[in-house]
């Protein structure tokens, strides 16, 4: 245990990891409500694009993520987020396109830049070897995330409930809907960035599905979401340092796998809360 | 509410030509403060088109929108849309529905307040929606989901409440609680409605005067004044039946379909 805390990279990987999960559980609530999990995973498979090319690039990692994810929004923005859902196949052939991408640039980054984690890194994340200096870049973009959610609030929930009536209350949609682009992307790439492109949509949805299983108050969904989050992160970040014990100091459980292990559990137990609240309610509603 | 001499909503000669097509065609009547107004026409009769014009959400080729003898119609007009799609699983409350007709638009997280709180409740009562306050919307049914609905287009205190189409989709004793229930709102807290509709029956009751559309063209007046074989005949520019049984009324125009049908 003394082991685990005193790491550096483990130090790390504690401070990143609990702001991603802090925002993707923030960001997922809204998604959820919002019904955009789909744009979420889109922007995560776009943004690989950008993660993988960075290396070629020579710039961080995390700047690939972002810019990429920032241009896809941009680009769903202008198609229509509502007609991307409804056109199936040239959905299809732009997620293929951008995944082919991916994977040329992958070769290319292990092939010319000598950088043969560069898959792992860019699809299953990177929680362990983030380099300190990015940091203050994952501070900034977490907190631009936060205040687009914090400052919009209302504008992303009653643009949920009916665009008709949000215009009528003089809530430009438009705007509404690329804010919440804008924020989601922010969300979906750090957590690119920790856990990877591949499992980014797991850290922003299962939290957040969870949450809202277990409340009706959107307010109190977006506390226990950030709880979920940030408790799957620390759990999975214990369990990935501890599991090298455990296979006998073979090899240690990747810690992607790790984090979306829990929060998945705690997603499925949520569940189980469920029934479990509505039979409490009636035998309370039996005794009064 | 009484007191002000200027109506609710005046509809001067309105038009919309949409790519060449005529939407609506010198449309005029006015709505006075308190009055129960039907909006009735067969689907496709303009009666969306002519209730967006009036919500600002599109702008008219000729004629001008006028409210409580203003042009602004910002905290006049309360909305309700035709046909609000609300997922089954959205996890808004009821009460978070009618909150957001308050505040929606504005910056900020709401900070939990006694008085909004007890304007909501207020709000859920008025509309018999107390019951299910804490439900999710997605999880009611569709006359329980008009009613927190018109919660949320009445909280902001409007002086016109615009509903579209509010009876679609009920069933016939659902689609009567929502009629007597706007009749009671409307007469309460002297706020006029102008409700869409494509069979006058269920409004006959409550209504005040009449807005009958066909093919882009208006005719308004008491429901007496209106609904008239001569006068339905001009509107359609075809013959047109009005047929009156036990206290119900039977449109029937021309060979192609016919209006306000029976059940």
């Amino acid at each position: 245990m003394i082991a685990f805390f005193s790491s550096g990279p483990v130090q790390l990987a504690l401070l990143v990891g609990t702001l991603v999960a802090a925002v993707s559980a923030l960001v997922g609530v809204f998604t959820v409500l919002r019904r955009q999990s789909f744009a979420g995973h889109a922007l995560a498979d776009l943004g690989a694009v950008g993660g993988s090319a960075a290396f070629l690039l020579g710039i961080p990692q995390l700047v690939g993520f972002v810019g990429a994810g920032i241009l896809a929004a941009g680009v769903m923005e202008l198609v229509g987020i509502k007609r991307v859902q409804g056109r199936d196949v040239a959905t299809g052939i732009v997620f293929g396109l951008g995944l082919g991408l991916t994977a040329l640039f992958l070769y290319l980054d292990t092939q010319r830049a000598g950088t043969s984690n560069a898959a792992i890194s860019v699809l299953f994340g990177s929680l362990f070897a983030i380099d300190a200096s990015v940091l203050p870049l994952v501070i900034l973009l977490s907190a631009v995330a936060c205040l687009i959610v914090v400052v919009f609030f209302r504008w992303f929930l009653i643009d949920s409930l009916s665009q008709d009536l949000a215009s009528v209350r003089g809530v430009p949609v438009r705007l509404t809907g690329i804010l919440f682009l804008v924020a989601l992307a922010l969300a979906v790439e750090l957590s690119a960035l920790t856990i990877g492109a591949v499992l980014s949509t797991a850290l922003l949805i299962a939290p957040a599905a969870a949450a809202l299983r277990l409340t009706r108050r959107v307010g109190l969904a977006i506390l226990i979401a950030i709880g979920v989050g940030v408790g799957s992160t620390w759990l999975g970040i214990l369990m990935s340092f501890e599991s090298y014990g455990w296979s006998g100091g073979a090899h240690s459980w990747p810690v992607s796998f790790c984090i979306v292990l829990v929060a998945v559990a705690a997603y499925l137990l949520s569940g189980i809360a469920v029934p479990v609240r509505t039979l409490t309610r009636r035998r309370l509603a039996r005794v009064l | 509410m009484s007191g002000s001499a200027a109506p609710v909503l005046e509809v001067n000669g309105v038009g919309v030509s949409l790519a060449g097509r005529r939407i609506l065609h010198d449309v005029r009547f006015r709505i006075e403060p308190g009055e129960f107004v039907g909006l009735i026409g067969s689907n496709g009769a303009g009666k969306t088109t002519l209730l967006r014009l009036i919500l600002g959400l599109q702008a008219p080729t000729e004629g001008t929108v006028v409210f409580d003898g203003a042009n602004l119609r910002h905290g006049v007009i309360g909305y309700l849309p035709q046909k609000v799609a609300l997922d089954a699983d959205l996890p808004l409350r009821a009460r978070d529905v009618v909150a957001l007709g308050l505040d929606g638009q504005r910056l900020g997280i709401p900070l939990p307040s006694k008085r909004r709180r007890a304007l909501v409740d207020e709000l859920l009562a008025a509309v018999g929606a107390s019951e299910f306050a804490d439900t999710r919307v997605g999880q009611l049914s569709g006359g329980q989901q008009q009613r927190v609905l018109i919660a949320h287009a009445l909280i902001s205190r409007p002086r016109l409440l615009l509903l579209d189409e509010p009876l679609a989709n009920l069933d016939i004793r659902s689609a009567q609680e929502i009629v007597e229930l706007l009749a009671r709102v409307s007469r309460e807290r002297g706020i006029a409605v102008l409700l869409s509709a494509h069979d006058l029956n269920p409004l006959l009751p409550v209504m005040d005067r009449i807005v009958y559309l066909a093919d882009g063209h208006a005719v308004a007046g008491t429901t007496d004044e209106v609904v008239q074989s001569a006068v339905l005949t001009k509107l359609y520019g075809r013959q047109v039946d009005v047929l009156r049984v036990k206290g119900r009324v039977l449109v029937v125009a021309g060979d192609e379909h016919d209006h306000g049908h029976d059940e």
